[in-house]
């Protein structure tokens, strides 16, 4: 039987802005939640997360030396920070949702 | 084997001018650098320009220089920043004054070529694309809007400016990383394509650009650990000829210097990791090695590198409509449904008075304002104390955002209860739109100036 955690019980992170891109690392906490995350966050995963605030793709690239996951989500940021809309123009607090994000481990 | 210090003064226009006087004290460096330009910043300045030709730099580097002048002649220590902005030669002037006002001999370079406002059309026709990435625009599109464009220059002239004896170097778009690099290559003199050392030098400016961003400030998860952030120490970096550094701060001062800190600036927008791209070097991020030394010490070594871009990227920045914005705050009870009920009825007036927003943004400042739909609804209205609401709209119309701005104090005698702190609208802004582009190097570097002053 698996269970839900968060990651922000395994990992950190941290975002920012490019143009209207929001640009995401997430950084696991050991040698176990490396191998869980790089499994388990998926670009389609995050995409999948990300749809009701962005309305491009996700690419992500995996960084072993750092146990690190990189992600860039298009169309995020209300047509870039100059020219958002949004209280969170430059992106800081994508990190902070994707660490809420859930994925199921096993017991 | 020779090193050297270089210290971070600045992570952005409008960054605290205090942390940088711990850097010049204590921190035994004989650089210290600045980076003053975000995306945003050129927009802002160009407007700066507009209103006084004497402006359109990053207006803090008058006080910073008037506070560390004394001290780096003191102590030798040589000053390195794209304070110029816009305008690098009004910059170079007002850093000449203040050094005239303190009676302080200087030498000051200022670097500009960076500038291609004026050669937009020039570009175009040489067969540079300047295109809307989100869309189809065109460059004739916004052509009678466009407010300025600017290429990011490498490292190179900065070392240049350096190698003439400047006390204090001011370019105009030098990237973020090269105010760090410059001063590398002027000691070490690493040859323009041995990529693996320069490489470790972007990635050196590259931690330390963003000031206390790599010394425990922003985060995630274990801020509540750092110590002393009210007097955070700005990066200090002991470089050896060799491109490896151990990146610190200055003894005695607070936040933190940790695998963890590194990591998260290692890789902050950077986009692709294996392929970092700067003007002077393309980084492979996933060869750093990160290695903790010591307490507050973290050692970088082992960036590869490859061959520098045959284009440079430049930012063009043009008007794009107003954003026009209303605040009013309502208490429990239900203090969210009053929230919503007061946003319907401000649209709904919109509306009434015929205003057409091209975009419509609802925030609840309590409740989602930062994630929007990411944020999960409250389960229990009763535990709200209180939500503040603010409508944001863009529209071609400046009209439009004073009659948005008007609806709001009304709900106070006319809407749902308890609406209060409305006061202080903010006055519309002027929107911009960024579009990036690539221009070949050969059509930019030629145009190059370094203006050597002696004061």
């Amino acid at each position: 039987m698996g269970r839900k955690i968060r990651l922000v019980e395994i990992c950190h992170a941290r975002s920012g802005d490019k143009g209207n891109i929001a640009d995401l690392s997430l950084f696991a906490n050991d040698e176990a939640a490396w191998e869980l995350i790089r499994r388990e966050v998926t670009a389609e995963r995050v995409a999948e997360y990300f749809r009701p605030v962005a309305s491009g793709p996700v690419q992500r690239w995996e960084v072993p030396n750092l146990h690190a996951l990189k992600f860039v989500v298009h169309g995020a940021l209300g047509g870039g920070a100059p020219r958002s809309l949004r209280s969170d123009n430059l992106g800081k607090t994508f990190a902070a949702a994707l660490l809420r994000m859930e994925i199921e481990v096993e017991e | 084997m020779r090193t050297v210090r270089i210290g971070a003064g600045q992570g952005f226009y409008g960054d605290s001018l205090l942390p940088v006087l711990d850097v010049a004290r204590y921190g035994d460096v004989q650089y210290i650098a600045f980076d003053t330009l975000a995306e945003l910043t050129l927009a802002i300045l160009e407007k700066d320009r507009r209103r006084d030709p004497d402006y359109g730099f990053p207006k803090d580097v008058v006080p910073m220089m008037r506070n560390l002048l004394p001290i780096c002649r003191e102590k030798g220590i040589r000053l390195v920043t794209n304070a110029g902005g816009i305008n690098p030669r009004a910059a170079a002037r007002a850093v000449a004054q203040v050094a005239r006002e303190l009676e302080i001999r200087l030498r000051i370079a200022c670097i500009t070529g960076h500038d291609i406002l004026h050669r937009l059309d020039e570009l175009a026709a040489l067969g540079v694309e300047f295109r809307d990435p989100d869309g189809g625009r065109t460059l004739a599109d916004i052509r009678d809007r466009v407010l300025f464009a600017a290429v990011y220059l490498g490292a190179r002239a900065i070392a240049d400016a350096l190698d003439q004896g400047a006390d204090v170097v001011i370019s105009g778009r030098t990237t973020d990383a090269a105010q760090f690099l410059g001063p590398l290559l002027h000691e070490f003199r690493w040859a323009p394509d041995d990529w693996d050392r320069l490489a470790q030098g972007v990635v050196l400016g590259h931690l330390m650009e963003c000031s206390g961003q790599v010394t425990g400030g922003n985060l995630q998860v274990g801020w509540e650990d750092v110590p002393n952030l009210e007097r955070i120490g700005f990066p200090v970096a002991e470089v050896r000829e060799d491109g490896t550094f151990v990146l610190t701060k200055p003894e005695g001062t607070g936040g933190a210097v940790t695998l963890r800190t590194v990591k998260e600036q290692l890789l902050y927008e950077i986009h692709d990791p294996t392929a970092y791209v700067t003007p002077d070097v393309v980084c492979d991020l996933t060869t750093t090695r990160l290695e903790q030394v010591g307490p507050d010490r973290v050692q970088v070594s082992g960036t590869r590198g490859k061959p520098a871009p045959e284009t440079l990227k430049a930012l063009v920045g043009f008007a794009d409509g107003w954003m026009g914005e209303g605040y009013i705050s309502f208490s429990w009870p239900k203090a969210y449904s009053k929230a919503k009920r007061a946003a319907e009825i401000v649209l709904r007036r919109l509306e009434m008075q015929g205003v057409k927003p091209e975009e419509v943004r609802v925030e609840y400042i309590g409740i989602n304002s930062l994630w929007g739909p990411l944020a999960p609804e409250p389960e229990d209205e009763d535990k709200i104390n209180e939500v503040r609401l603010r409508i944001a709209i863009r529209t071609q119309n400046k009209r439009d955002c004073e009659v948005l701005a008007r609806e709001f104090p009304p709900l106070l005698l006319s809407g749902p209860p308890t609406a209060s702190a409305v006061a202080r609208t903010p006055t519309p802004r002027e929107l911009l739109g960024l579009w990036p582009a690539q221009v070949p190097r050969h059509l930019v570097e030629p145009h190059i100036q370094i203006t050597l002053e002696e004061v």
